[in-house]
Formats: C-alpha cells, structure tokens, sequence
C-alpha cells in the first residue's frame, strides 16, 4: 500500500508527518518503508539513525561525438529537442551540453556515420538504509546542478518495491517531479496551512490530484494561524480533514532541533495513530469509489 | 538591477520577504518565478493586461487506428512511457518525455506529437509597479524555460517603464526552476530558517548558487524559535564565507497581514519588522551596485 504525503506549498510540514507517521509503524507486523522523494532538498534522514545499506548511483547516458570521423551532416542536432547538441559545420565544430541533454538515446539513433557512443554522467544517488526490523528508509538525492530530479526520483521509487507499507515524501509543488512521486499512490495525504498562500497551493493540488484521479485527506498544520477559510474550502470539496497540527512552539523546537514529535510526547502517539487509522479508513472508502 | 530571493527549503517566509520589499520604496517589477505554486498575486491583486501561452513540451500520442503494435517504439522509448496493456501499445502521458523518438522511428507513422499549452504567463499592474508571474498547469515541465520566459518580461517591463528595480520571487529547491531564476542577476538573496533541515537546505543552495557563479548572502527569518540552531546556521555560514545580512524575529504579523491581502510594511506600517526589512534592502542594493 502506497501512501504520498505531499503538499503544493513548501515548508507546511511534509516532512514533519512523513517522519513522525514512519516512526509510529515501525515496530507493526507489516513492514514498513519511508521514502524521501524530495531529491532537490532530502530531510527525512536528518530524524533517525540507521545503517546504510546499499547506495545505488542514478546516471544518465549522454552521448560522446567522435569528432575524427563526424561529417557534421546535423542529424543528430535535428533530432535533439532538448538543443543539447552545439553545431557549427563551417568550422568542424560539434559539441554535446551534457546539462542539457535528457539521454532519449535520438542522437544516436540519428547518426548516418555511426560515429556516436555513449558514456554515463552521474544524477545523483538512491540510498537504503535500516532503520530498525522492518523498517527501512530509501532517500533520493540529486546532484547539485542537476536541472531535473525525476530520474532520481523514478530509481527511488523503483527501489522502494512494493511490500507493506510505503510512505512517500513528496517534493513540493505540482510540477513533474510531485505527479511522478504521486503517480504511484494508493492514497495521497496533502499537508497544509491556515493562510492564502496555503489554501492557494492547496487548490492547485487537489485539482492536480483530480486529473490524476487520486484521493486525498488533508493535515492543517499550524492551525490557530491564518484564517478559517480551508476548513470552508474542504467542506465544499468533501475532502476529509484528518488531523490538524497547532501552531506550538514546543512543535517547532523538536522538529528543529531533529527530534520527532512522537518520540518526544505520547498524546502525539496516539494522535499519529489515529491519524494512521483514518488514512486506512479513507483508503477503504477511496478503493470503493474506484 | 535584478535581485532573486531564494530559499532552497520552503515555507521559510520568502514570498512575505519579497512582498515588504516591494513596498518599501520606488516602484518595482516583481518577477514571481515561483511558477509552480505562484502566491504574489494574491496580495497585490495585479491588473491583467497582457496573457501569453507557454507551451511548457509535447507529449507522444498514438493513432490506435494506425499501429499495428510492431513494438519498435516500446524498444526505442527509454522512458518506460511505452507499455503494452492488454494487448495494445499505450503511451503514459505521465512518463513520456517528449523525446520524439518513438514519433520519428515509427514505421507506420501512428504517433504524433502535441503541444502541452495550458500554462500561461500574466503581466499587469499592481500598487507598487508592474507585476509578472508564471502559472505553469499541474504536471507540466520545463518550469525552467517558462521563469526565462517571465524574466524577460520583467526585463521588458523595466525598460519600458524605466524602473530600475527587479524583484525575483524564487521557487524553493535547487532544480532547473531556480537555477533559471538566479542565472546572471546581481545578487541572490538566499532566506533560511534555523531547523536542522533548513541548514542541510541552505548548505545545498549555497553551492548551487556558487556553482552558478552569483554574490550571495543569507537572511535567517524567525531566528528566536531555536535560538540554538540558529547560531549553527550562523556558524556555518562564517566557516564558508556567506554573509549573514540580517535576521528576523518570529511575529505572527507577517501571517495577519498576508490574510488581509496586504504585505507587512503595507498592513502594519509603524511595526518594527520593516526597519529590518528596509535595513536589508539597502544592504543588498548597495552590493548590487558592484556588479558581479
């Protein structure tokens, strides 16, 4: 079963659920595995320990021009759409902007001289790590200076498997980097909070989620802030409200400081729990409607 | 003299920042790059005067009355975006990436390309000079070439309107998106808060912003909610060279007035807040003066 926690607005407190629902399951017969797919900006690690596993490399295969034997005929730059290849025939010039290419494979499918190989260019890293028993974290994690995080993303969510539990961080906004981490989902639980700029991101989510034809619940995090109208905003949509988070400073230390809040407090035990127990309670009722 | 807030993590107050900025003094162009979850807009309430499409790639669709599922382009596809399901050949719109690839070596010439046209980009007015902003439509890519598109525009703008000043509102993270957004502008304001994933955020965005070759410098905002982990961001800071140009207190007036659909300086204009504010602007314009 594949949950996404995710949210269009950063900073409202993914990362804060995903962590603290992980570690509230470790421990159930189910195993259970946390998946961080904010490749851009990883966290979730930053609140456990855990032996590393195994680190898998993510690279993409870009393309090396024998410039001996090219005969600057322009096929391979005609068939790039990503203007990855630099030409210049009068001058004998070719070039590859290894930054910009997506590795499609075009360009070599294109060369009439057969004069194009390939080589690979690291992305970044998918790491695994055991928590406890049972229990697993897997971490995507983008090179800086890498445009595009979703080939890191992909191998993460590859890697993750599919038994027991899984739990998805996802990366923050709408773009293709969320909708491939939510692609996968059983259940997507949007992370919000009480303001305009929250309820503004949040719409643009669930519209995003309706096209995808997932199901979602929200958490409003900081509740007391802000102002009321997401609760109005959610009634309207009929989306369930499964846990609110009030704005506490306590809250704040802990997640600071990389301590987790139900480790810290039982009543959030217990609340995380529940909130578990209503996330499985709309899973059931969203597999109805499908 | 373009300036370019970012913050690698999000929700550390950056949009709130950008928007005092644009009130404190002589009219601005604001830049809102944050295409994926734009919110300037929903403070300063821009006139429209000008829409435009961006067509952020296309997506490979097949002829089902064409394809005479031969495969080739499920061999070719190196974005796993070419299944079969039940029997038939089936692109995932989701997967593709807009290669051409299978389009060009599809023998019976079943698959075509679309463009992907629904994001936009607006340009109006507001109360503090010309506003731009980008909406890239839920799933689309590229976001990239669409903030290159929204900065030209602000440039545009600028000349036009002679004004000197331009405000980028980032997008969080360290992709493309941002990269476009800090590329060749004087200065990069980087905003962190003081969490232990803010500073692995922050060290992130350094580099990246290093690598891109721009002057940077640091705001840690609402500092006093951890004092302690404040002073590591502080210390790492110092350890790499980036200045620390100013901190901010928490105060619950930045979320009081974004409900009233007002900036800081705008909705509460004796608070104390906006002297930090106004100081850092300051600081950062004079280092803008010294162009990289």
């Amino acid at each position: 079963m594949k949950i996404v926690i995710a949210s269009g607005k950063g900073g409202t407190g993914k990362t804060l659920v995903s962590t603290n629902l992980f570690h509230v399951l470790i421990g159930d017969p189910v195993p259970v595995t946390l998946v961080d797919c904010d490749a851009e900006e990883p966290n979730d690690l930053l609140f456990f320990r855990g032996d590393r596993k195994g680190v898998s490399p993510v690279v993409n295969l870009v393309p090396v021009i024998d410039t001996g034997k090219c005969t600057f005929c322009g096929n391979c730059k005609e068939y790039c759409h990503y203007h990855a290849i630099f030409l210049v025939p009068s001058a004998g010039v070719i070039r590859v902007m290894e930054e910009l290419c997506h590795g499609c494979g075009a360009c070599s499918v294109a060369c009439l001289d057969g004069v194009i190989t390939e080589k690979e260019v690291s992305l970044g890293v998918v790491s695994h790590f055991t928590i406890a028993d049972g229990a697993s974290l897997v971490e995507a994690r983008v090179n800086v200076g890498i445009y595009s995080p979703v080939p890191v993303i992909s191998a993460a969510i590859r890697d993750a498997g599919e038994e027991g539990v899984i739990l998805f961080d996802a990366p923050p906004g709408t773009s293709c980097p969320f909708i491939r981490t939510v692609s996968h989902a059983d259940f997507v639980v949007l992370v919000t909070e009480p303001t305009p700029f929250g309820l503004s991101d949040l719409r643009q989510s669930v519209e995003t989620l309706k096209i995808l034809g997932k199901s979602c619940g929200v958490i409003v995090n900081r509740a007391g802030l802000g102002d009321r109208e997401i609760y109005g905003y959610l009634k309207e949509e009929g989306i369930p409200l499964l846990m609110e988070i009030p704005f506490d400073k306590t809250i704040a230390m802990h997640y600071a400081a990389g301590r987790l809040i139900v480790a810290e407090e039982d009543a959030w035990r217990e609340n995380f729990l529940a909130l578990w127990n209503k996330i499985l309670n709309s899973y059931g009722n969203s597999r109805h409607q499908r | 003299m373009e300036i370019a807030v970012i913050s690698g993590k999000g929700g550390t107050g950056k949009s709130s920042l950008v928007a005092a900025f644009a009130s404190l003094g002589e009219q601005v162009v604001l830049a809102d790059c944050d295409v994926d979850a734009a919110n300037q807009f929903l403070l300063f309430n821009p006139s429209h005067e000008e829409e435009a499409v961006y067509i952020s790639g296309q997506t490979a669709v097949i002829d089902e009355a064409v394809c005479t599922h031969c495969g080739l382009c499920m061999e070719y596809c190196r974005f796993d975006a070419i299944t079969l399901v039940k029997g038939r050949v089936t692109i995932s719109e989701i997967s593709c990436d807009g290669c051409h690839l299978c389009a060009r070596i599809c023998p019976e010439k079943a698959i075509a390309m679309v463009d992907s046209d629904r994001s936009r980009m607006y340009s109006g007015s507001f109360r503090h000079g010309k506003m731009v902003y980008g909406r890239l439509a839920p799933g689309e890519e590229n976001s990239g070439k669409l903030v290159n598109m929204v900065r030209q525009k602000a440039v545009q703008l600028a000349e036009e309107y002679r004004l000197d000043t331009i405000l980028i509102d980032g997008p969080p993270g360290i992709g493309c998106a941002v990269i476009s957004s800090i590329t060749g502008v004087d200065h990069v304001l980087v905003v962190t808060e003081p969490t232990l994933s803010g500073l692995h955020d922050l060290q992130r965005t350094v580099d990246m912003v290093w690598q891109a070759g721009r002057k940077l410098s640091v705001v840690i905002n609402k500092f006093d909610l951890n004092p302690q982990v404040s002073s590591q961001v502080e210390t790492a800071c110092r350890e790499t060279g980036v200045e620390i140009i100013g901190k901010i207190p928490f105060d619950p007036v930045v979320v009081e007035a974004m409900v009233h659909g007002k900036s800081v300086p705008e909705f509460a204009p004796g608070h104390g807040m906006n002297n930090i504010t106004s100081d850092i602007l300051c600081k950062i314009s004079q280092k803008s003066k010294f162009r990289n």
